[in-house]
């Protein structure tokens, strides 16, 4: 399959920026995770809400809030630009900001699943051991729960690299520098070009159905976890 | 589940059926007035006619006493759905370009075929911007980085851009500073959010503006002429209605309108 300069730059974007994406979103997603799963605390609901709200807000209000936010006149743009000199939106930036938020929870839902099942017994068994609170995390939570983090993981890749109403609101549809995969694909259609149209929309086919299917049945079949449980 | 506690579930699950139902019918009966007996027409129309034609169709309405549908999009995206088999009656393009590749394809009634306005182009800024009149040709430096404009691949305003820009010998320089948007009043936003430095559109989009200012007018002599022709297509079910408001579109009462928005009529 031959692909052109402009496709194959929106392929390597998108690969780009989902990489980049998943690298910031890991650590506050298991932290987030964690929280919703073993903790309680006042307003625990709030902060479940909120981090669950992009999984169910149309992706274009999203990109909408994220635009009003980090505009150059926005509360978190203007702050942005003043100190560091930083435009977010237009820029590669602005793809790995909008496809991050739409993929967190998606994230954070399937490792708080995960979480939820590490027996608390267990890491209630090491408090009396002596270990700390961090210890316990480290040693003990998720080593149980790695299964569910990768799979999650996978499923935000996933998403970020299909992510579209977001990204063309924050970020424009700049070939070679915020063109990520589907907004090449629309672009496309956009414009009649049918065969590029088509090369596109099978790799990104492609790429959907090989990272689903490496999560589903590697990381998140559950009865893999109920197995070790019977153990 | 022991029986009472599955009549319990069932019992739960018809109240939110039944609830969801309730509130869901609320909207059911919001429709724009009683317009299921009249006849429907449906318009393509460029993203820039947006307000006139707006107008202009609702008095067609009213005198016809028919239902009006516009879509308003990029030239040359309508054109798309129209090869696709988009049910419009009518076409009115912001350049010749897309009709004339309509007409290759003998999806346009050539006898319907009438240039019906003239626009010009000019460059932009937001109204906060301190940028005063200024010449095309010094937007390579680097005071100004960010440009929109529509997408020179395929809309009009965009093209029309390109031209002015390459005949005043910038357009190579200033690749890198574009901000490319789908239709015309795409760049006007963004030049209004002040998310951008400059921005190219048509001289009647930022009559309707509070928030852009007219930096530069491109000379008519720099571009292609900016005609926007109309046309009927043929695969329409309501001909009759079509070519009345073809001619609706013609009537002094009509281009009145559009002066007044700022487009010159073709006589």
């Amino acid at each position: 399959m031959n692909l052109t300069d402009a496709e194959v730059a929106a392929l390597v974007l998108s690969l780009k920026t989902a990489l980049s994406s998943l690298i910031c979103i890991l650590p506050p997603g298991i932290g987030v995770a964690w929280l919703l799963a073993k903790t309680s605390f006042r307003g625990k609901s709030v902060l479940n809400t909120v981090v669950m709200l992009p999984l169910v807000l149309p992706p274009v209000v999203s990109g909408y809030i994220l635009l009003i936010l980090f505009s150059r006149n926005g509360p978190i743009g203007a702050v942005l630009d003043r100190l560091f000199g930083l435009e977010i939106i237009f820029s590669w930036l602005a793809v790995v900001l909008a496809i991050s938020v739409i993929s967190f929870p998606l994230m954070v839902r399937s490792i708080v699943i995960a979480m939820e099942e590490v027996d608390p017994q267990l890491e209630g068994v090491a408090r009396t051991l002596g270990a700390g609170p961090l210890k316990v995390f480290f040693t003990i939570t998720l080593p149980l729960c790695y299964r569910g983090i990768i799979g999650g993981a996978i499923l935000a890749f996933a998403r970020s690299l299909g992510e579209f109403g977001a990204t063309i609101m924050v970020a424009g549809n700049i070939p070679g520098k915020t063109q990520t995969l589907p907004l090449a694909i629309f672009n496309y259609v956009q414009t009649g070009q049918e065969t590029s149209v088509y090369r596109l929309v099978f790799l990104s086919t492609a790429i959907a159905f090989g990272t689903l299917w490496f999560a589903e049945n590697r990381y998140l079949k559950s009865n893999s976890v109920s197995i070790r449980m019977n153990n | 589940m022991t029986l009472h506690s599955i009549g319990r579930m069932k019992r739960h699950i018809l109240k939110i059926f039944f609830s969801v139902l309730a509130f869901t019918s609320v909207f059911w009966g919001c429709t724009n007035q009683g317009n299921e007996r009249r006849e429907k027409l449906t318009v393509f129309a460029a993203a820039s006619l947006t307000d006139a034609i707006t107008q202009i169709s609702k008095s067609f309405e009213s005198r016809a006493n028919v239902r009006v549908y516009v879509s308003f999009a990029s030239s040359s995206t309508l054109q798309i759905q129209i090869e696709k088999g988009a049910p419009a009656d009518l076409f009115i393009s912001a350049s010749p370009t897309q009709i004339d590749a309509l007409q290759k394809k003998r999806m346009i009634d050539e006898s319907t075929r009438c240039d019906i306005l003239r626009n010009s182009l000019v460059l932009v800024a937001p109204i906060v911007s301190s940028a005063q009149l200024l010449e095309p040709r010094v937007l390579g430096q680097p005071h100004f980085q960010r440009i929109a404009i529509g997408d020179p691949n395929s809309v009009p305003a965009g093209i029309y851009g390109q031209e002015s820009l390459t005949r005043f010998g910038v357009w190579s320089e200033i690749q890198s500073k574009l901000i490319l948007a789908a239709d015309v009043r795409g760049v006007l936003a963004y030049v209004e959010s002040g998310e951008v430095d400059l921005g190219i559109v048509y001289k009647t989009d930022v009559a309707m503006s509070r928030k852009a200012q007219i930096v530069y007018e491109f000379p008519s002599s720099s571009h292609s002429p900016i005609l926007y022709p109309a046309a009927m297509i043929r695969s329409t079910k309501r001909e009759r209605l079509a070519r009345e408001f073809l001619e609706y579109l013609k009537i002094r009462e009509t281009t009145a309108v559009f002066e007044n928005y700022g487009f010159s009529a073709v006589r």
